[in-house]
């Protein structure tokens, strides 16, 4: 008996361009007491598919059907939905800072569902959510009962979201993302926690996320959606042995967490398909390495095997087939003892911070770092938040003065260089930025903002830098033609390569990339990653990267600094830091991030069962 | 707090002194000799002359200004031309008449705007959100003494003729007396000041609660089963609440200088009128009390603001 199960869902949402087919006819069911995982990429309506269920989407157009303890959710009154939003359903979300209301204190939000749920007094609401805050690891609950969400950490905000979904004990919890927005070891936590509870509480969980290392680990069902379909259905641990779908295993391929050393990562070509379109075939054939002919026109079949695995695919025998073959990463030969680009010496940085009213406190940033980077060669600098290896790639960027300590680039001192010579350094110098939708100015055009550079330092104009720009988009696998069109008109992985672009034109000597890849999907990922590589190996460029995701930087990275409070804690070749980690703080930040384990194409499995072929 | 308290008085009284200076000078070197304007036109020059010693225009204007400030810090604020009646308690006798149209007009308004600008925002697209957008352009492109010839027409002059009176035509009854007769005094004004001031308030709370109730706290509280009521009122409007205060503070203030327009048509006389008149007499000393007064209750409401803000956002305390 499956505590939730969805029959043919399709959620449709209307916009001003037109419909959004947001999920298109989605089945599944849920085992009770088992976690349940639902992976996606952006756009895949993972999100959207639960709302839905929630009746937290007003405007959409829901048809088919969710049952839940023997009420269908589709089509129920607003009040009853509203009785069991909380009560028997809780939710988490991805982002714990602005899910929980700014201005009101954590204890009376918590208490909030309560009240709404239950006639309670005061003082037992208070005492039942101290209990619940204890129980999610909440140190000191009955002291931090009055504080408000700005006064705690990432991952105890997430603690106190958990505390808020789990106080009435409902026999359902939807967690959307719960631990993207967190450190890689909060995330660790948040997971154990997460598992802990539904073991004691006996609650089903779903748990929605991109990270298939994490589903892997966890997950005892697991659901693959693309552009709202379900792609794969099944058991975790058979799908991700062996997955059934082309997508599935594209994915699986693309994830750095997946790496293999001496392999490159294999990236699924092209980009997620527009929602608003109704494709005659399946909608991931344009994208798909083993499609058929017929894909493109005809729906693909439901194929079920023997291990209970489904899959949406013409592909009889599953994913694997004609598989891409992996190509192996060129190897670069790097000069043993290269020059020095930068060198970085005994840097420190310290604020002052006059809080409103208090005393003026000083806060150290950087204690001292002593870092080399050789031509050719690329370091990483892997972290926590609030680590300061985002200050320190500024400093070295000459963007933010250092306290003390020096920085010497290409052999001069940034901190002695008069106007000029500034302006010169700005050449050899560029930065890649993490977000390729806020670091793009959305009035200009995309020749423009890469021709800027040229513009700036005064080398080349008219025609001529239009062939500059265009050669460069090329370099970068951006259409030439595409030179007047607005950042808007490209997805994220292309506004990266616009970014990339335009930090190229000058023949920099140093790129600080500063987490490039973190907000893109992973099959996007992966073509920007690789990208990175092809550049380095065919204009010798050097690179600063830095990023929270060890596997990122295992994939790109020759040298790791692992950064901890401000320091280096320990620097070594990106193989030896993976075999053989020395500091403990790089341990656990090895333990915390999941690699995923290898997976056999095909999987031997058997077709039992052919479901809606025309 | 104490520090951050002391530095914005210090910041503001730095305000008024700068404004009082140039408010100053410029009457001064604006033409016009207010001695003939006391003695009319037949005055001979000596008698003129003997004016100008007694205002003390006839020093050099620098000496004029310390003089006056001088006296102003001890709260006199010099005479009158017109009348030769100190000018303090010209403008404080003016005072309550228009704290009483403003305050009452505020709180009209944000009775009438807020409920409308959150129904727009709640139903955007809907015919309730277009009627509200309707309120707002209508309210914002209505001229007030048209409003006000308009209510005075429909509620005090047409009743008239039928033979009732509805409401008074206008004056001010001391709240203190009587406060039913007060309010019935005030009833016009007030509807008047709140139906063109409702619109920006109706237009900003709409645009706050659109950006508000998007946000993601926006969603776990519907997620927590709470009725929608308490989503939009109690976690929507609260977080809404900081811009619509700091217009708030702004515009008592702004309107406490001088309701200038509603207060001709209803013959209230307040300082918006006061300042009318005085301009048209020339009264300098007068117009320099009225400025001075607006410039003092614009400092203090930002500062009333800036405390406000520390009580309603816990991340800047």
């Amino acid at each position: 008996m499956a505590i939730l199960e969805a029959k043919g869902l399709t959620v449709d949402i209307p916009t001003e361009d037109g419909t959004v087919h947001a999920v298109r006819n989605v089945s599944f069911a849920i085992r009770p007491g088992s976690l349940f995982g639902i992976a996606g990429e952006s756009g895949s309506g993972k999100s959207v598919l639960t709302q839905a269920v929630m009746g937290l989407l007003p405007n959409a157009d829901i048809s088919g059907e969710v049952w839940f303890e023997g009420r269908n959710l589709i089509g129920l009154p607003q009040e009853e939905m509203r009785r069991l939003r909380g009560g028997r359903i809780g939710m988490i979300f991805q982002d714990p800072l602005s899910s929980l209301h700014p201005f009101y204190t954590i204890g009376a939000q918590i208490a909030e569902v309560l009240h709404a749920h239950e006639t309670i007094g005061p003082a037992e609401a208070r005492a039942r959510v101290v209990d619940m805050l204890g129980k999610v690891g909440i140190p000191a609950p009955a002291e931090r009962f009055d504080d408000y969400p700005h006064q705690f950490s990432g991952g105890m905000r997430q603690r106190v979201m958990i505390a808020m979904a789990l106080i009435l004990k409902p026999a359902l919890i939807i967690a959307d993302e719960p631990t993207t927005a967190l450190d890689v070891t909060v995330q660790a936590q948040i997971v154990e926690l997460l598992d802990a509870m539904r073991r004691d509480f006996g609650t089903t969980v779903i748990l929605i996320t991109h990270d298939l290392g994490l589903l892997s680990s966890v997950a005892d069902d697991v659901m693959v959606m693309y552009a709202g379909n379900r792609l794969e259905y099944g058991r975790a641990a058979d799908v991700f042995r062996a997955p059934a779908h082309p997508y599935t295993a594209g994915l699986l391929r693309s994830t750095p967490a997946s790496y293999r050393p001496g392999a490159e990562l294999a990236p699924i070509g092209g980009r997620p398909p527009s929602l608003l379109a109704t494709p005659a075939g399946c909608v991931f054939a344009p994208r798909c390495p083993e499609a058929l002919a017929r894909c493109a026109s005809e729906r693909p079949p439901l194929r079920v095997y023997d291990d209970g695995v489904e899959s949406l695919c013409w592909l009889e025998a599953g994913a694997g087939r004609a598989r891409p073959a992996m190509a192996a990463a060129a190897s670069v030969v790097k000069a043993a003892d290269p020059e020095p680009v930068a060198e970085i010496e005994d840097v420190c940085l310290t604020y002052q911070t006059g809080s409103f009213f208090g005393a003026k406190r000083s806060l150290e940033v950087l204690k001292g770092i002593d870092l080399t980077v050789g031509r050719g060669e690329t370091v990483g600098l892997v972290g926590e938040s609030g680590c300061g290896k985002s200050t320190l790639a500024r400093i070295v960027a000459g963007l933010v003065p250092a306290t003390s300590g020096h920085v010497r680039v290409l052999g001069k001192d940034m901190a002695s260089l008069d106007a000029r010579a500034w302006r010169k350094m700005r050449r050899e110098v560029q930065l890649v930025f993490q977000d390729p939708f806020g670091s793009l100015n959305p009035r200009r055009r995309v020749g423009a903002i890469i021709g800027d550079p040229f513009r700036l330092h005064g080398i080349a104009s008219g025609e001529e830098r239009r062939e500059k720009v265009r050669r460069l988009m090329e370099m970068v696998g951006l259409n030439p033609e595409h030179y007047n069109r607005f950042p808007a008109e490209f997805s994220g992985g292309q506004r990266q390569r616009i970014g990339i672009a335009r930090a190229l034109a000058l023949n920099p000597a140093l790129i600080i990339c500063d987490e490039p890849v973190s907000a893109l999907d992973v099959s996007i990922q992966a073509q920007v990653l690789n990208l990175l590589r092809e550049l380095q190996r065919d204009l010798g460029l050097t690179y600063l990267f830095i990023s929270h995701d060890l596997s990122v930087v295992r994939h790109v990275c020759d040298r790791i600094a692992v950064m901890q409070g401000g320091r280096i804690v320990e620097l070594e070749t990106a193989e030896r830091l993976f075999a053989d980690p020395q500091h403990d703080y790089t341990r656990t930040l090895l333990s915390a991030s999941r690699m995923l384990p290898a997976f056999a194409d095909g999987g031997g499995r058997v077709l039992v069962e052919t479901r809606g072929l025309a | 707090m104490i520090r951050f308290l002391a530095s914005r008085v210090g910041f503001g009284a730095g305000v008024l002194l700068v404004l009082s200076a140039f408010v100053f000078f410029l009457f001064f070197v604006a033409p016009g000799d207010p001695a003939r304007m006391i003695a009319g036109d037949k005055a001979t020059e000596s008698q003129l002359q003997q004016i100008r010693k007694n205002l003390g225009v006839d020093r050099p204007i620098v000496v004029q200004y310390g003089a006056f400030m001088q006296k102003a810090l001890s709260g006199d604020l010099g005479f009158s031309y017109r009348n030769q009646q100190p000018v303090a308690p010209i403008i404080l006798r003016r005072i309550p008449v228009t704290l009483s149209l403003v305050l009452g007009g505020a709180l009209l308004w944000l009775s009438i705007g807020v409920p409308i600008g959150i129904m727009s925002a709640r139903h955007v697209g809907s015919l309730r959100d277009r009627l509200g957008q309707a309120f707002i352009l209508v309210g914002l492109s209505f001229p007030t003494f048209v409003l006000g010839m308009m209510s005075l027409y429909l509620l005090y002059f047409m009743p008239k003729q039928a033979g009732f009176t509805l409401f008074p035509a206008g004056g001010y009854k001391a709240l203190t007396s009587d406060p039913l007769v007060w309010a019935w005094h005030l009833a016009l004004p007030w509807t008047t000041l709140a139906l063109t001031m409702a619109a920006i308030y109706a237009r900003l709370t709409r645009g706050q609660m659109l950006d508000v109730m998007g946000e993601d706290y926006i969603r776990t509280a519907r997620a927590k089963g709470l009725s929608e009521r308490r989503v939009v009122w109690k976690h929507g409007l609260r977080a809404a609440l900081t811009p619509l205060v700091t217009q708030l503070g702004a515009d008592i203030a702004l309107l406490l200088g001088g309701v200038i327009v509603i207060e001709q048509v209803y013959g209230l006389q307040g300082v918006g009128a006061l300042a009318v008149q005085a301009v048209a007499n020339q009264d300098r000393p007068i117009i320099i009390g009225v400025v001075l007064l607006g410039g003092l209750f614009i400092v203090i409401a930002n500062i009333v603001v800036d405390l406000l803000y520390v009580l309603l956002d816990p991340r800047v305390r």
